[in-house]
């Protein structure tokens, strides 16, 4: 039967099975991309970010790495050797200078490794320490924000999940952890657990850790979950109503396919997006209390508490302040970057 | 205003009542949680003089009844007791004493970071993707990760030690220069951006288009039409600005040596001065609720499109 131009009639051609050369316009071509990939590759294109990476990734290693074989250590005196009256040459070089017992060495032929950065008022090889505080400030940020992911995650799931009452007392707590100043509540806090804990973690492993970097992750599980929960919680209510989910529902998905396929892989970006953004805040919190005087225990430095002792000497060795304060820089704001480019990559609805 | 916005400032007023309550529950307990009292340090004081001197600030009462006290004292007289350290006297004074000059810096600080924030803001916004946004936003970038403390000791560093421009003290008017750019340059930065993105924002809007299709200047359709609106989100930013500069200053007021609270706060702090860090706590988590709450309220009253949860 032909069709006439113009005319309502259905065709009925239409509706015939397709032919096997039909179907091959529908078979695709390219592999099937995963959520992750697509993300990866959103995330290596964007220029910004990929280079914060590479920053990020650059600095942790050699933190780790160059403590391994690098002759100096954060600790010792180059001056003091036991038995023998302090050399007090060895204080505060300046970059490439060298104390005198090395002066000799060099004298008689001998290589010296050379302080890159000079050494500090007690002595010891400066470079060193930035790595050493470095590598401190990256593994306390790195361990609060995981502190706050995890109770974060259980909390904001709880309170999701359940509903009711549940739900409106923790909400209820959230609410009034969020409106204290958590600055403050963070230099007392430190305060009080520095004095309570030193005597009570004394010749436990916890002391080369140090009271105050204890107290610190405290801080943060009492403190800085609240908005991870409140993201997560708001995620598992909303992503529960979505469209996609009913539609699963309605073509006879179980709750465990649900859960892994759906709300997980949604609720995923973002939460390992916010703890990304976390490390810089943690790093920022550290350094401040650091340089309060509330952060590491001496001798271990950390980057802030570096800077702290720069100011003494800043007169005549503002390079030991710069350094630092470069190397903190740096690290926050390609973490900052990073994390943004995180966010674009990988959640393109909060990108609006 | 309705009766429901009425109710969300009464039920925010509340909250925040709450919350300073909170925070002086807190500080109370937690300070007192401190093993040995506060004199234990002390050189030369006999067991006696020790007992002698915690009857004095009543120390030696039961826990629960210190703490009632210290409320009822905090909310008739709003007393914060005696310094330990500064003999002889109240806290309160001292921190009055020191927030003289914290205000003055705050103030000014919070001023200047408005208004160049928000001009610079409007520029970039105005010459999007062109060079002077770049710059723009580059330098805001690099501020806004700069923690306080840094940013305080470099421009010592630069201005009060290489060029010798300006005193490194914080005791004169003139010192105060460095405290409050350093103060004022992270809340600057972050109002730029802020401005920026709500004035593009803004600048998508319909009766922008219809300003443009009537012929109004650019300069005019920023600051007549645009601006007051992309300057709501800005609001939102007071209280958090207001918290940082408080925590800012602790640091600012170290380096700079300025005789303010921050300094004084600190102090207390390596001196367990206690009863000077429960009030200054305390009275600058108040001052940073408040704000908070004022905020909120302004934000809600200002923009009558939020609905009220």
């Amino acid at each position: 039967m032909t069709k006439k131009k113009f005319s309502f009639h259905v065709d009925l051609e239409s509706f015939n099975p397709a032919s096997d050369k039909e179907k091959e316009y529908l078979v695709q071509m390219r592999p099937s991309t995963t959520f992750f990939k697509d993300g990866v590759k959103r995330l290596y294109k964007n220029k910004i970010a990929f280079v914060s990476f590479i920053v990020i990734l650059l600095i942790t290693i050699a933190s780790i790495v160059i403590p391994f074989f690098w002759p100096y250590s954060y600790e010792t005196q180059l001056g003091v050797t036991p038995g023998k009256p302090v050399d007090s040459s060895f204080n505060n070089l300046a970059p490439f200078e060298y104390g005198r017992s090395e002066q000799k060495l060099i004298e008689a032929g001998e290589s010296v490794f050379p302080h890159i950065f000079g050494t500090d008022a007690a002595g010891r090889d400066y470079f060193i320490r930035v790595v050493y505080g470095t590598r401190v400030s990256l593994a306390v940020g790195f361990f609060a924000s995981i502190i706050v992911l995890v109770i974060g995650t259980i909390v904001g799931s709880v309170s999701g999940y359940f509903g009711g009452k549940v739900d409106l007392i923790i909400m209820r707590i959230v609410d009034i952890i969020y409106s204290l100043p958590d600055m403050l509540m963070v230099i007392l806090l430190s305060t009080v657990l520095k004095l309570t804990l030193t005597p009570v973690i004394e010749g436990t492993v916890l002391q080369s850790i140090g009271a105050n970097i204890i107290s610190l992750f405290i801080v943060f599980a009492l403190l800085y979950w609240v908005s991870m929960s409140r993201l997560i919680r708001g995620q598992i209510l909303s992503l529960r109503e979505q469209e996609y989910v009913l539609s699963a529902q309605a073509t006879g998905a179980r709750g465990k396919w649900i859960i892994t396929k759906h709300l997980i892989p949604n609720c995923i970006s973002v939460v390992i997006i916010s703890a990304a953004l976390q490390i810089p805040s943690a790093i920022f919190t550290e350094s401040y209390l650091s340089f309060l005087g509330l952060g590491v225990n001496a001798p271990m430095p950390s980057l802030g508490s570096l800077a702290s002792d720069a100011l003494n000497g800043i007169t005549s060795y503002t390079y030991r302040l710069v350094i630092p304060a470069v190397v903190i820089s740096l690290i926050v704001l390609s973490l900052n970057l990073f994390g943004d480019g995180l966010r674009d990559a990988f959640d393109p609805k909060l990108n609006g | 205003m309705n009766s429901k916005t009425m109710l969300y400032i009464g039920k925010r007023i509340l909250l925040a009542i709450f919350t300073v309550w909170v925070v002086i529950t807190v500080t109370f307990f937690v300070m007192h949680s401190v093993p040995g009292g506060p004199f234990v340090g002390e050189k030369a004081t006999t067991p006696a003089v020790q007992a002698a001197m915690e009857a004095k600030y009543g120390l030696d009462k039961p826990l629960g009844e210190q703490y009632l006290t210290y409320l009822k004292d905090i909310v008739t007289k709003f007393d914060f007791g005696p310094s330990l350290k500064q003999r002889g006297r109240m806290v309160i004074d001292i921190i009055a004493d020191g927030m003289k000059t914290s205000a003055k810096l705050g103030v000014i600080a919070a001023a200047l970071s408005a208004v160049f924030g928000i001009v610079l803001g409007a520029v970039a916004a105005l010459r999007r993707n062109k060079l002077s946004d770049r710059i723009i936003m580059v330098i805001t970038t690099a501020f806004v990760s700069m923690p306080s403390f840094i940013m305080g000791s470099l421009l010592l560093a630069l201005f009060a030690i290489k060029l010798k421009v300006l005193p490194a003290n914080g005791s004169t008017p003139a010192g105060l220069v460095l405290p409050i750019v350093t103060l004022a340059l992270y809340p600057m930065a972050y109002i730029t951006r802020l401005t920026r993105s709500s004035m593009l924002d803004v600048l998508g809007q319909d009766y922008i288009r219809t300003a443009k299709a009537k012929g109004v200047s650019g300069a005019k359709i920023i600051f007549g039409h645009a601006l007051k609106n992309s300057l709501i989100p800005v609001l939102t930013y007071l209280g958090p600005m207001l918290a940082y500069i408080v925590t800012g200053s602790l640091v600012v007021e170290q380096i700079f040596a300025v005789p303010g609270i921050g300094r004084a706060f600190v102090s207390s702090i390596t001196n367990r001065d206690y009863p000077m860090i429960m009030g200054t706590t305390i009275i600058l988590a108040a001052l940073i609720v408040i704000m908070n709450l004022l905020t909120d309220i302004l934000y809600k009253v200002v923009d009558p499109r939020i609905t009220l949860e």
